[in-house]
């Protein structure tokens, strides 16, 4: 009796779990279905759930531009590339410059460290709007809209020191007898932080460049107000430029929606057990 | 500290000075970055608040003191605004903390595929948030859109509806957007917290006779208190100056339907020439984050946990 009512209980809850699991899923596969498939029958009414005709060549399209005839796959082959390039170097400054302050605030004691600290973690709070107006004067007076770079220094303001207090979490796991003892055999504390900390530290640098990466290739502000040639246009931008358009190629923007959203997803799914510790340190874009 | 100390002094550096001097040479380069496109900007926009500033390089700003805040209290449209801007806050960050709650419940208390739904809520959270946009405005499509072929072939509306473009419906779906976005995070940040919770002191209530709904409010609910917090205020910030969601779904419209207030200040600085007003509003904004930012760090910054 007892065994009949536990089943009963986890069979109810069960059935709990499967319109939450409707809700997360229905829209992505509808997106994935419907990139698959024309145009034509994109529009057939009542909608056609699973394409009679399933095609890849939205994706073609894109992986190969020059065969497209459309401008919307040409355009997000660039603003894919656009994206990897500028948060694969967002990352790996945040990374080089981060670890280094990380590493001074949790285990060096001198003045203003704790104001700085607090400095920074303060600046999760600010808006990127109240930053745009003096970056944006000073990037067109300098010449710098629709080139790369001036992304790359805007992003700065809210990766830097994000990856600093994610990488100061990390620091502080490692055993501080470790390095007592390698200071007293004469270590200096470069030397500290090069042999014994990073190693130690590795997943934590990884996971703090792959949030890093997200929040990057996530950004869209900045994007927007800097970026409006194929110079320097992110994924984001190219959605938001053709979403707008009525006779567009709506299923390769599709395409390249999904093409947008893989790339953080699989981060997500593979790193998935350090994105919650990510997430209560208060650092993470919710 | 140096002034205490009482030996002599030394030609050499203490190790401590040599610490600090080291210090200071690995945080400066951050902390230059940091400066210069935080710190400096936002005082920049301060000052440019009290400015007329018209579009282009090298145009003459007035100094025009409080005028353009003066211009924005007074203003209907600035309003209506913060209470559209609310009204997404509250009724978003709602949702998800009920529904993040819920779904947090659902997965401790262990049902089949609980490991598979916990994976499941990484993919709506790690969608970046302009294809988020794009796939629900497409889903709310009047030509081919999801919504419209479920409801039609339930028999429920005879022909396809242009939700976007009903006025009072418009805001509704952008926040219905945003919580299919956002919830994960609400749920998995319960849900690690209550994975650590002692389960000793419901059981003991349970012995004593107190009921589920009892135990779940008197215990769980005041033990979860803390991460409920982080969540909330990180999602109030957050929600608050919500713009991409909006420009990408609706643009605004219908009508200014769904304009937020992060929203008007993009126009102000950048459709309609007029930066200093922009710079106001972001002030405005700014204050709002400043104040929540207090809350912040009073719940994140534990110093005795730095040592």
């Amino acid at each position: 009796m007892i065994r009949y009512g536990k089943f009963l209980r986890r069979f109810s809850l069960f059935l709990l779990t499967l319109p939450v699991l409707v809700f997360i899923f229905f829209p992505v596969v509808w997106l994935s279905s419907a990139s698959l498939s024309t145009q034509v029958e994109l529009f057939a009414i009542p909608p056609h759930w699973i394409p009679q005709h399933p095609t890849f060549q939205n994706y073609l399209d894109i992986f190969f531009p020059s065969q497209a005839a459309s401008s919307v796959p040409r355009t997000f082959a660039i603003a894919l590339l656009n994206s990897i390039k500028i948060a694969s170097s967002v990352t790996l400054i945040c990374i080089i410059l981060g670890s280094l302050a990380a590493y001074a605030l949790v285990r060096i004691p001198f003045r203003l460290n704790r104001t700085i600290q607090i400095g920074i973690l303060g600046t999760r709070m600010i808006p990127e709007v109240s930053l745009i107006l003096p970056l944006f004067i000073v990037a067109s007076s300098l010449q710098l809209i629709n080139r790369p770079i001036v992304l790359i220094i805007a992003y700065m303001s809210f990766a830097l020191p994000y990856a600093i207090w994610m990488m100061a979490a990390f620091f502080q796991t490692v055993p501080i007898e470790l390095e007592d003892a390698a200071r007293i055999d004469g270590c200096t504390r470069l030397g500290i932080l090069r042999r014994i900390v990073m190693p130690i530290a590795v997943p934590g640098l990884i996971s703090t460049a792959m949030f890093t990466f997200l929040l990057a290739w996530d950004e869209f502000f900045y994007a927007l107000i800097f970026t409006s040639t194929l110079a320097a246009k992110t994924a984001p931008v190219a959605i938001a430029e053709f979403v707008g358009r009525y006779a567009v190629n709506i299923t390769g923007m599709m395409a390249g929606g999904i093409l947008a959203a893989l790339p953080p997803v699989i981060l997500g799914l593979i790193f998935q057990r350090y994105i919650v510790a990510g997430m209560t340190s208060g650092a993470v874009k919710g | 500290m140096a002034a205490v100390s009482t030996s002599p002094p030394r030609r050499h550096l203490s190790l401590r000075q040599q610490d600090a001097r080291i210090a200071w040479l690995l945080v400066i380069p951050s902390l230059i970055v940091i400066l210069g496109v935080t710190f400096w900007p936002i005082i920049y926009t301060f000052i440019l608040s009290f400015f007329i500033v018209p579009t282009g390089i090298n145009q003459v700003r007035t100094f025009v003191g409080l005028g353009n805040y003066l211009e924005m209290v007074g203003s209907r449209t600035f309003w209506e605004t913060i209470g559209r801007t609310l009204h997404f806050t509250v009724v978003s960050v709602g949702l998800e903390l009920v529904l993040g709650l819920a779904i947090a419940q659902l997965i401790h208390s262990h049902p089949w595929g609980w490991k598979f739904l916990r994976f499941s809520l990484i993919i709506p959270w790690a969608v970046p948030t302009i294809v988020n946009g794009a796939m629900w405005r497409w889903i709310y499509s009047a030509d081919f859109g999801a919504l419209n072929g479920i409801l039609m072939q339930l028999g429920l509306i005879k022909h396809y509806v242009p939700w976007l473009s009903l006025p009072n419906l418009a805001m509704e779906l952008v926040i219905l957007a945003d919580v299919w976005h956002t919830m994960p995070f609400v749920a998995l940040i319960l849900q690690s917290a209550l994975a650590t919770l002692p389960e000793e002191l419901e059981e003991a209530a349970a012995v004593d006779g107190a009921s589920a709904l009892r135990r779940f409010w008197s215990i769980r609910l005041p033990l979860l208190r803390p991460a409920i917090l982080v969540a909330l205020i990180v999602r109030t910030v957050d929600a608050f100056r919500v713009f991409d969601i909006a420009y990408i779904i609706t643009n605004g419209g219908p009508a200014f339907r769904t304009v937020t207030i992060t929203y008007l200040t993009y126009l102000n600085s950048f459709a309609y020439g007029k930066q200093g007003i922009g710079a106001a509003l972001s002030f405005i904004i700014s204050i709002f984050s400043i104040i929540m930012a207090f809350f912040f760090i009073r719940t994140l910054y534990r110093p005795e946990e730095t040592q």
